[in-house]
């Protein structure tokens, strides 16, 4: 709660004025029924036209002032609120972009969604409550608790106890109460995964006709969402009535001593009943402060989420000076393991100088994608060395790793922004390189026939685009900062042979300087490679040029002959 | 509140009166208590030594039992509430999901996910919080507000007229500012769906933001939407702000009012100072809901908004209903044909134009063609994801929009282009579409498409359970688990969208031959890239330009040294 409190700490001044002006409005409130009392007790039995008249106008005033100070109070409030969660929120979005993979993979994409709008959707109702609801309430109770402490030492001893009594019930139900409410999160955060995953497969369920099963799957999920919010806001509930109990026994205890104290002497009764109005208008107060707490808890439980994202420890930090150099690109002995159990790359060596092509083939799950995530620094090696451009990956910060490489992955999804932007991906490259990149990936053509040229507009996931459109694209974008190493990860897969083959071909043509790394299925890719990569479970089970695998591993040799029909033979 | 609400309401009116007779009841106890503690300190005295102690006790235990009734109904009203508010909830959300499984291909490719979800999660969550706090709030106010009302006109009818300039008044103002309040609530609760689609977006290219070294310039986009959302909230907020104190302005003037108008009136002998002090105090009751009703108004405005953004989700048109008689297809024998279809998802450009072709029952046909040629849109429209806007396709004869469209579907058996896994185990995702099969048909599955060493190496094997639509499983093994997935189903006509192409020619060759068993007698229709895939086909299909360019098997296309021809070439490049 902390952090996420610390974000007042800039507004503080305009929080302290905004109390300030609150607090004026209710003293002016407060003020009315004394300037009636003053009509009603003196004016009325004088008879006094003029006094009555302007004891009235006063109150006129009165009203006036009370409804200008408290809009402005809550305009203040609002643009605090507003300016502390848009804060919040893009730190949120900072350090959620910038968590490192295995920690996103840990937290989940949902998760981390349903925190930057859930959660901080919480957090801003709870700052706005705060600052609205917050002033009144405690300035009644503390002002009702001093003047009953000075009329009556004993009795407000009394009250002061039944106080305390109902805010220690208030803070434990609260504190009960605020787990179910993390719950109820995680239950809110099972819905947004079902409703993504059915935008996202839309087609496969309507292809499958498991709409009924999906939506058996959300009625489920929903019912957790709502038994949650039940047990959470149930146990919220009894806040109020309990709370109110404790209060009135404390008020029948005022009377029951009272009783004694009167017997004695040492009390008048009608002390007794000025106190009992006391009593109510602390009552009023404290029960107003439940009524906030309870709505507090969803925003803390929100609060801690968010929390959580925030502090979250800084995953991969660049140690410079750290390990020697080496080749462009290489890996020495290095060994990875996604969970921590089975190695999913293991004692992987291989080198490759500036320039150089790598080819790396294997079957599905062999860690091809694993190696490449390593070279990218996504992930850190378990053992061993990598080293891009000469230098070990480990003393390398992000940004200078960044600039380095252009890179397509698997199941990349584009923006629903502009082709321009597509390609661009955010870093304003001037049109014409843009054009020159979708020219080499083979897809300028197709851009040029568009209505709009670079302008038209993708579709989300790029729906409007067919597989292997949206494949280049992403090449285009790969290529358009004139990457020193480029990484084509399958990027050919829904590639037609020609056009894979023109793509390959004009790689070489117009960027003949860069190093190269391409994951395909594919030989005919491969086969012009300086060094091959062919994975196997997790290890390099050979390595060498075209021609040398050819020779030597009969694995590679066999693929080549399905592929390429008779062509080898 | 938006009157389409009503309906989600109905089915709890008879339990919302009852709660809110419950929670007058509770109310009315606490209010005899005061009357208790006034008996009580009446058997107190005013004497020392003279106190009727069992007098006190007596009324004391009474105050105790009262308060000790209303707090257990008020707590029993108050979850119950909260259950009822939580119920129209759910009933929201399931017809909000229903409606979302009906919509039409189209409607999720223009509409972002993230917006779907604000709708389904915060805009329903707005909903809850008026239902189960806010309407039951206003609900006593306006009791409390019609009692006090009787008792005022019964004390003095002239002085209530007050009240019939300045209830109309705050009334006036009131709708004035909603009129004024309500679009920028709804603007709000737009701009937070649109942020939340940006979010969306963006948290799924976490890696290409990294790469490319661009987190600072996506903060800088995400700060647009962020700066719009909060903007939007402040001002629908700053709007509201008024609304409480306005109200509140013109009850306070009210009681100015009262008291000059009432002073005056006692001078001139038409009102007791009694009736006047009461007089007062009931318009103070009077006066309390209707302050709080004005502060609740706000809550309930973007309440309204949210309700009409998942009301507009339910009134989109969903994918049109089966004609009354369309016939279930039970078994096809798997005849189909194309013919001159035309269509484009942008009906300007054609994708595919005037293409005919029949597949007889029974036969393998390969579709190949240079990307974007129109392959994924035959399976589309087969799927009747889109409707073609000429011509026609039919399958045994039959127009396809002649079978209901789920029976038609469920009897083509697919693997997309598109894979897709959900957030459940690896076995789950397997049997999806297919709810009858038990573990070991899950296994064998697995086993005839090759990933059953994959699944078996995983710390809990069948069993685990995939996060993020499958995130950490390559493309390949995804593919190769929708392979599973359709193998296991028992459909009549098989398509496979490039269902390979990031999966190892070795693998494809053993997938292969899974396929060829599954292929028995039925009719298969294959898109694919790599022509070893392809060579076995009894016909080839090559579609260019948005139609058929060229037919025949393997043999007559090589011969006819076209545009398969020079195809085939490409791929043995250097070699061929």
């Amino acid at each position: 709660m902390k952090t996420v409190l610390s974000y007042l700490r800039p507004h503080a001044r305009r929080v302290a004025v905004g109390i300030s002006i609150k607090f004026t409005a209710a003293i002016l409130e407060l003020a009315l029924p004394l300037l009636l009392a003053h009509i009603i007790d003196d004016c009325v039995p004088a008879g006094d036209l003029g006094a009555i008249r302007r004891a009235g106008l006063g109150m006129m005033v009165l009203a006036f002032g009370a409804a200008f100070c408290n809009i402005t109070a809550n305009r203040m409030a609002a643009w605090v609120s507003m300016e502390m969660t848009r804060d919040l929120r893009r730190d949120l979005y900072r350090r959620a972009q910038s968590l490192s993979c295995a920690q996103a993979d840990r937290i989940s994409l949902s998760s981390l969604v349903s925190r930057l709008t859930n959660d901080t959707y919480n957090v801003h109702q709870m700052f706005d409550k705060i600052q609205r609801g917050g002033i009144r309430a405690p300035m009644l109770v503390l002002g009702g608790l001093t003047l009953t402490a000075l009329q009556a030492p004993l009795l407000g001893l009394v009250q002061l106890g039944a106080c305390g009594l109902t805010f220690l019930a208030i803070a434990l139900v609260t504190r009960r109460g605020i787990p179910h409410y993390t719950r109820a999160q995680e239950a809110v955060d099972t819905v947004v995964r079902i409703l993504r995953e059915n935008a996202s497969g839309v087609r496969v369920i309507k292809a499958m006709a498991c709409q009924g099963r999906e939506r058996g799957r959300f009625e489920e999920a929903s019912r957790a969402a709502q038994r949650a919010e039940e047990t959470a806001g149930g146990i919220m509930a009894a806040a109020n009535p309990l709370s109110d109990f404790l209060l009135n026994t404390g008020l029948v205890l005022v009377v029951a001593a009272g009783a004694v104290l009167v017997n004695a002497g040492w009390l008048a009764s009608g002390q007794i009943v000025a106190f009992l109005s006391y009593f109510t208008l602390i009552q009023t107060a404290t029960l107003g402060l439940a009524k906030l707490f309870v709505k507090l808890s969803k925003g803390v439980a929100s609060a801690r989420r968010i929390e959580e994202i925030l502090l979250a420890p800084e995953d991969q930090p660049a140690r410079p000076g750290v390990g020697r150099d080496g080749p462009e690109l290489g890996m020495e002995r290095v060994s990875f393991s996604y969970l921590g159990m089975e190695q999913d790359l293991e004692d992987a060596s291989f080198t490759l100088n500036k320039g150089e092509t790598l080819g790396i083939l294997g079957p599905t799950g062999a860690g091809k994608t694993t190696l490449i995530s390593l070279l990218l620094r996504l992930y850190d090696a378990g053992e061993g060395v990598v080293w891009v451009g000469g230098r070990d990956v480990a003393g390398l910060d992000r940004t200078a790793l960044g600039s380095r490489f252009g890179v397509v992955f698997q199941n990349e999804a584009l923006l629903n922004d502009s082709v321009y932007e597509n390609i661009s991906f955010l870093r304003s490259l001037p049109r014409e390189d843009v054009e020159a990149a979708a020219g080499t990936a083979q897809i300028g053509d197709f851009i040029r026939s568009l209505p709009e040229g670079l302008d038209t507009r993708v579709d989300i996931r790029g729906a409007n685009l067919s597989g292997g459109q949206r494949q280049r694209l992403l090449i285009a974008r790969a290529l358009a900062a004139r990457p020193g190493v480029l990484i084509l990860d399958s990027a050919d897969s829904a590639l037609d042979y020609r056009t894979a083959a023109n793509l390959y071909a004009a790689l070489r043509r117009d960027f003949p300087g860069v190093t190269l790394v391409v994951v395909s299925e594919r030989v005919a890719a491969l086969q012009e490679a300086d060094r091959i990569l062919v994975l196997e479970e997790g290890r390099i089970a050979a390595q060498g040029s075209h021609a040398q695998l050819l020779k030597t591993n009969q694995r590679y040799r066999k693929m080549a002959e399905l592929q390429m029909g008779g062509g080898l033979t | 509140m938006s009157k389409r609400l009503l309906p989600f309401l109905r089915p709890y009116a008879v339990r919302f009166l009852t709660l809110l007779g419950l929670l007058l009841a509770g109310n009315l106890l606490a209010l005899a208590a005061p009357l208790l503690s006034g008996r009580a300190v009446d058997a107190i005295g005013v004497r020392a030594g003279g106190v009727d102690f069992p007098g006190v006790l007596r009324n004391c235990a009474g105050m105790l039992v009262c308060y000790a009734l209303s707090s257990l109904l008020n707590y029993f009203t108050a979850s119950r509430l909260i259950r009822l508010g939580q119920a129209v909830s759910h009933d929201l959300r399931k017809a909000a999901f229903d409606r979302v499984s009906e919509l039409p291909v189209e409607y999720f490719d223009t509409h972002p996910a993230g917006d779907l979800i604000s709708r389904v999660c915060y805009d329903v969550d707005t909903v809850n919080a008026a239902i189960s706090t806010d309407l039951l709030q206003l609900g006593t106010s306006a009791l409390t507000v019609a009692g006090s009302f009787l008792m005022l006109l019964l004390i003095s009818p002239r002085l209530t007229l007050v009240f019939f300039v300045t209830v109309p008044l705050s009334t006036l103002l009131t709708r004035f500012q909603m009129k004024r309040i309500h679009p920028l609530f709804r603007r709000r609760s737009q701009a937070l769906g649109a942020l939340n689609g940006f979010t969306e977006e963006r948290m799924n290219c976490r890696r290409s933001l990294r790469v490319y070294g661009v987190e600072d310039e996506d903060l800088s986009r995400f700060q647009v939407c962020n700066e719009a959302a909060s903007r939007a909230y402040y001002e629908a907020d700053r709007a509201s702000a008024a609304l409480g104190p306005s109200v509140n302005f013109i009850n306070n003037l009210s009681l100015a009012c009262i008291s000059m108008f009432g002073a005056l009136l006692y001078l001139r002998g038409g009102l007791t100072l009694g009736n006047l002090s009461s007089f007062v105090l009931y318009s103070r009751k009077f006066s309390g809901p209707i302050r709080e009703a004005a502060n609740l108004l706000s809550e309930l405005q973007s309440s309204a908004a949210a309700a009409e953004r998942v009301l507009d989700l339910l009134e989109e048109a969903p994918e049109p209903p089966d004609a009354p008689e369309a016939a279930e297809a039970d078994r096809l024998r798997g005849d189909i044909r194309f013919e001159s279809v035309t269509f484009g998802y942008d009906s300007a450009r054609p994708v595919l134009r005037d293409f005919t072709v029949h597949i007889p029952a029974g036969s393998l046909v390969a579709v190949v063609g240079p990307t974007g040629a129109g392959k994924t849109t035959l399976v589309s429209l087969l799927l009747r994801f889109y409707e073609p806007q000429s011509g026609g396709i039919s399958v045994d004869g039959v127009p396809i929009g002649a079978y209901r469209r789920d029976g038609l579907r469920r009897r083509l058996g697919l693997v997309l282009q598109d894979t897709w896994l959900f957030g459940g185990t690896i076995a789950e995702n397997i049997a999806y579409g297919s709810p009858g099969a038990g573990r070991e048909d899950v296994i064998a599955a697995a086993k005839a498409a090759r990933i059953h060493r994959f699944i078996s190496s995983l710390p809990e094997g069948y069993d685990t359970v995939l996060t993020d639509e499958g995130a950490g499983i390559s493309k390949g093994q995804r593919q190769l688990l929708a392979i599973a997935r359709c193998l296991l189903s028992d459909a009549d006509i098989v398509i496979l969208d490039e269902a390979t192409s990031s999966v190892d020619t070795e693998t494809e060759e053993a997938v292969g031959a899974a396929f060829q068993r599954l292929r028995q007698g039925r009719t298969c229709f294959v898109i694919a890239h790599r022509l070893s895939t392809i060579q076995g086909a009894d016909r080839i299909l090559v579609l260019d330009q948005g139609g058929a360019a060229e037919q025949g098997t393997h043999g007559e296309l090589l011969a006819a040294g076209g545009i398969y021809a020079a195809l085939y070439a490409a791929q043995t490049w250097k070699h061929g």
